[in-house]
């Protein structure tokens, strides 16, 4: 291809252009959230964006790097209990849930010296240990109260609108800046090598891709996100019971948004949250036949829709809302004939493996 | 006195442990799989038994022999209708439609009977109090001295299947090499389901035992998979008799942590996984790269 | 009728088409040569056959029955058996075990553990050895021993002297030779075009996925097949 070059390499297509400006309208309205919805509206928002960031932190670790959690409610939970600890201690209650999650976060980095030496089936069992150990050892800090719990109580001297309003703005914030900061990492050198590593771990090794730590990278990312979806649920609720946080329901969660919504696609866990707020909205109060219903679902994504829900539109459809991956725009029209499948006739999305295969016929 | 009698109730609770950890290890060893409902699957028959128990008064006893071949069906349906697709569509799929089974049945028991606190320890009478007295304060209790005695009983039988009947090198073989066992004659689908069906089937054995020495909730388990999962670990993935190691190790570990504090015993246990776990992987990278620095080192 | 029927195999690996329209028939007690050069499609028309790969089109046919569809393992208990390329024996277990567990499947039939030791003696003190811990030789000798044990019909051979010490290669010939002898019907795969114009009846030659020379071995030529081989003078084709 070096002279003769049939293929352009694009990263913004029109569509991607458009749906951008559209997201920078939308985020720009609920920046305005407080002074425009109704008060449960709002708690609802924040809601959704605390699901949000576990599904786009989860898809983050399996979709891209191929690291199947089922602990990551070890973060959440370590997340609001070292809130409480520096909110006890003095610290300035939302600097408190802010600082709580960087030291969970921080954690994280022993912690994967350990996990990410192992593979599949073991580091999933393995991350679900340490989120069982971090809950038996909160559960004996004397502050902690056992499984009875203990409340933020710093959050009380503020107004209950005011809180409501500052929740909801930590939330949005800290949802856009972990968006980006996802969107960043797998646009930049780092994104590319842990896809090479979900694909094939031998194969990047091979290659001489930074395996270990594009996992690392990502391992800190999403255990640092989750504690920040911790420090924000506790902010909502300001009890903290360690049973429910550091249960294993939040990778359940998880697990369902990602596989719903689409695994490895950067728009779908967003769809997932939506989905799984709604189907909670609604299906919340009957009990646990939500919950297996949502584990017969996960179940069924898994198996016959791989790709989620929005996964499938994207190969349907060929579109890519946000400019994540790059678009092979093949020139010479000979070769048209040869990408049967392919989503637009000529055009290829990567990294979707199944498309870059198909460009290469 | 009080650590010896310690260690033996450690050992004993260990040949629990390994009669439950035997069918995750063996379903890992054939199929590459680690069946994250493999507690829940064992909860499933701890239920079915205590169904049996309570509306017809069959002996738990008894009841092994109408649940254990239930399981074995499970089993067999289980790995066709789910995990062979599952082990199609790539390394991780396995692990998320295993979750998401686990979810179901653990939902699914619920409702079905409820979140009362149960147990079959009622049902078999003097059998799950009484020990014998070794000496003036040591006992040797008898349900968990015949647990201990079937779990080396199971290990040791699956060992002996393995290596001197067909089926058992069948298996063996396409453990190995699922394309070529085919190519010696083997359908591996049917020794892949046959797995599944033994491994499901020591489950269910392990958990009516659970329920004959203690409690148990529809949501137990979860805490039985990780139990499991940390005695094939300790004693090394792939090894049945590492597996009755590893089980031992984790019990003695449990009860002694016990002795300290109430919360010790889970502690201990997940404690001592993580520094296995931790040493293995410290004296790998010691031996292959030389020197402790290798363990931070990336790899080329 | 023949004993195997190979009507237009194509075989496909993603996008590579291996076999392109391969028709060729063996007769019962025949030895077929396969040669050709590296990514002839050789093997994988090999794997076709025994039901290791799935074709992209055409049939094939052993007794006059169409067995395309049929999986490995029950093409095998019908007595078509491979010596898969680089023996892929079962490493972690013993010889006499890999003998065993093809033998538990196959047909009913002169072989067994006791005859199979006798026609590669050198694997007599070896029964009780890892099949990982072999020479190449031995480890030749159990893959072979290993399709004998299912009583084939069909054997199909896949570059049973690649990575062997010239002395094995000997030995392992010596073995395959007393079995031709003895009325079994036999594909090889072979590199060496001597080897294969020695020990074979019948000789075809692949190219880019096709036979493109086909005859009786007695007939041919070095030359002629060496050509072929190479993908030289395309059109000659010698008598059937």
């Amino acid at each position: 291809m070096s002279k003769d070059s049939s293929f352009v390499v694009e990263r913004w297509t029109r569509l991607s252009a458009l749906s951008s400006a559209a997201a920078a309208v939308l985020l720009v309205v609920l920046a305005l959230g407080p002074w425009l919805f109704a008060a449960n509206v709002v708690d609802s928002f924040t809601t959704l964006f605390v699901y949000l960031i576990l599904a786009v932190m989860w898809n983050a670790l399996a979709g891209y790097a191929g690291l199947v959690s089922v602990g990551q409610q070890a973060f959440f939970g370590l997340g609001a209990y070292f809130a409480i600890l520096l909110s006890y201690y003095g610290v300035e209650v939302y600097l408190a849930l802010l600082f709580g999650a960087a030291i969970a976060g921080l954690l994280s980095v022993p912690v994967s010296l350990l996990m990410l030496r192992l593979r599949g089936g073991e580091f999933a069992i393995a991350t679900w240990v340490v989120a069982e150990l971090a809950h038996l050892l909160v559960a004996l800090d004397p502050l902690i109260n056992g499984e009875t719990g203990v409340s933020l109580i710093a959050l009380n001297a503020f107004d209950p609108d005011d809180r409501r309003a500052y929740n909801y703005w930590m939330a949005l914030a800290a949802m856009v800046v972990l968006l980006a900061l996802v969107f960043a990492l797998l646009r930049g050198r780092v994104g590319a090598s842990v896809q090479a590593i979900r694909d094939d771990e031998d194969a990047a090794e091979s290659v001489g891709v930074g395996v270990l730590a594009g996992k690392r990278a990502i391992f800190f990312l999403a255990a640092f996100g989750c504690a920040l979806a911790g420090t924000l649920w506790l902010a909502t609720l300001i009890s903290f019971q360690p049973q429910s946080y550091f249960g294993v329901q939040w990778t359940a969660y998880m697990i369902f948004m990602v596989l719903a919504g689409g695994l490895g696609t950067f728009e779908g866990p967003i769809l997932g949250a939506v989905i799984f707020f709604l189907i909670e909205y609604f299906f919340g109060q009957t009990g646990v036949w939500y919950l297996a219903g949502l584990g017969a679902a996960a179940i069924v994504f898994a198996l016959f829709l791989p790709r989620g829900l929005w996964g499938t539109i994207e190969d349907k459809l060929g579109i890519r809302l946000l400019p994540v991956g790059y678009r092979l725009r093949l020139l010479r029209p000979d070769m048209d004939t040869d990408v049967p499948g392919s989503p637009a006739q000529n055009a290829a999305v990567l990294p979707s493996q199944e498309n870059a295969k198909a460009a290469i016929k | 006195m009080i650590w010896v009698s310690q260690l033996i109730n450690g050992v004993l609770l260990g040949g629990y442990y390994a009669l439950l950890a035997c069918g995750l290890s063996f379903m890992f060893g054939v199929m590459r799989i680690i069946n994250l409902a493999h507690g829940d699957l064992a909860i499933l028959a701890a239920c079915v038994a205590f169904f049996m128990a309570d509306s017809a008064g069959i002996s738990p006893f008894v009841a092994f022999i109408g649940v254990l071949p239930l399981m074995a069906v499970v089993g067999w349906l289980l790995q066709r209708g789910m995990l062979e697709r599952s082990l199609r569509a790539g390394i991780l799929v396995p692990l998320l439609t295993t979750f998401g089974l686990a979810i179901v049945v653990e939902n699914g028991l619920f409702e079905w009977l409820g979140a009362d606190t149960r147990s079959l320890a009622p049902d078999i009478g003097d059998f799950a109090f009484d020990s014998w007295a070794v000496t003036g304060n040591i006992y040797i209790g008898w349900l968990a001295a015949l647990i201990f005695a079937v779990a080396v009983a199971l290990l040791g039988g699956l060992k002996l299947f393995l290596t001197h009947t067909s089926l058992g090198r069948a298996i063996r073989a396409t453990a190995e090499d699922p394309d070529t066992a085919e190519l010696v004659g083997i359908n591996a689908r049917s020794v892949y389901a046959t797995a599944a069906a033994i491994a499901v089937a020591t489950a269910g054995l392990a958990g009516i035992f659970l329920a004959m020495r203690e409690t148990f909730t529809p949501y137990s388990g979860p805490t039985q998979l990780i139990f499991a999962f940390e005695a094939v670990v300790i004693g090394g993935i792939g090894s049945l008799s590492g597996t009755l190691i590893g089980g031992i190790v984790l019990g003695v570990a449990q009860t002694f942590g016990a002795q300290i504090n109430p919360q010790g015993f889970l502690i201990a246990g997940h404690v001592v996984f993580l520094a296995v776990l931790a040493g293995r992987l410290v004296f790998a990278a010691v031996r292959t790269r030389g020197g402790f620095h290798g363990l931070f080192a990336r790899r080329s | 009728m023949a004993l195997l029927g190979v009507e237009r195999l194509d075989a496909r690996h993603g996008l590579l088409q291996a076999v392109r329209g391969v028709s060729f028939e063996v007769a019962q007690g025949e030895t077929l040569a396969l040669v050709g050069a590296n990514g002839a499609g050789k093997t994988t028309l090999l794997r076709t056959i025994a039901g290791a790969h799935k074709p992209a089109g055409g049939r094939i046919l052993f007794e006059g029955i169409d067995v395309t569809a049929i999986p490995a393992y029950a093409r095998l208990r019908a007595g078509i058996a491979l010596v898969p390329e680089g023996r892929r024996l079962f490493t972690e277990m013993t010889v006499k075990e890999n003998l065993l567990v093809a033998g538990a499947c196959g047909r009913v039939g002169p072989w067994n553990l006791d005859t199979v030791v006798e026609a590669f003696p050198l694997l007599r003190r070896r029964l009780a050895s890892r099949a990982g811990n072999l020479s190449g030789g031995e480890q030749q000798a159990t893959a072979i021993g290993r399709a004998l044990m299912t009583n084939p019909r069909l054997l199909l051979l896949d570059e049973v002297s690649l990575g062997l010490a010239p002395i094995a290669v000997e030995a392992v010939y010596r073995s395959l030779e007393a079995l031709i002898a003895g009325g079994a019907t036999i594909v090889l795969v072979e590199q060496d075009i001597n080897r294969a114009l020695a020990v074979a009846t019948r000789v075809a030659c692949m190219l880019e996925g096709r036979i493109i020379l086909e005859g009786r071995a007695k007939e041919m030529t070095r030359e002629q097949v060496t050509e072929a081989y190479f993908g030289l003078g395309r059109a000659r084709r010698a008598a059937p």
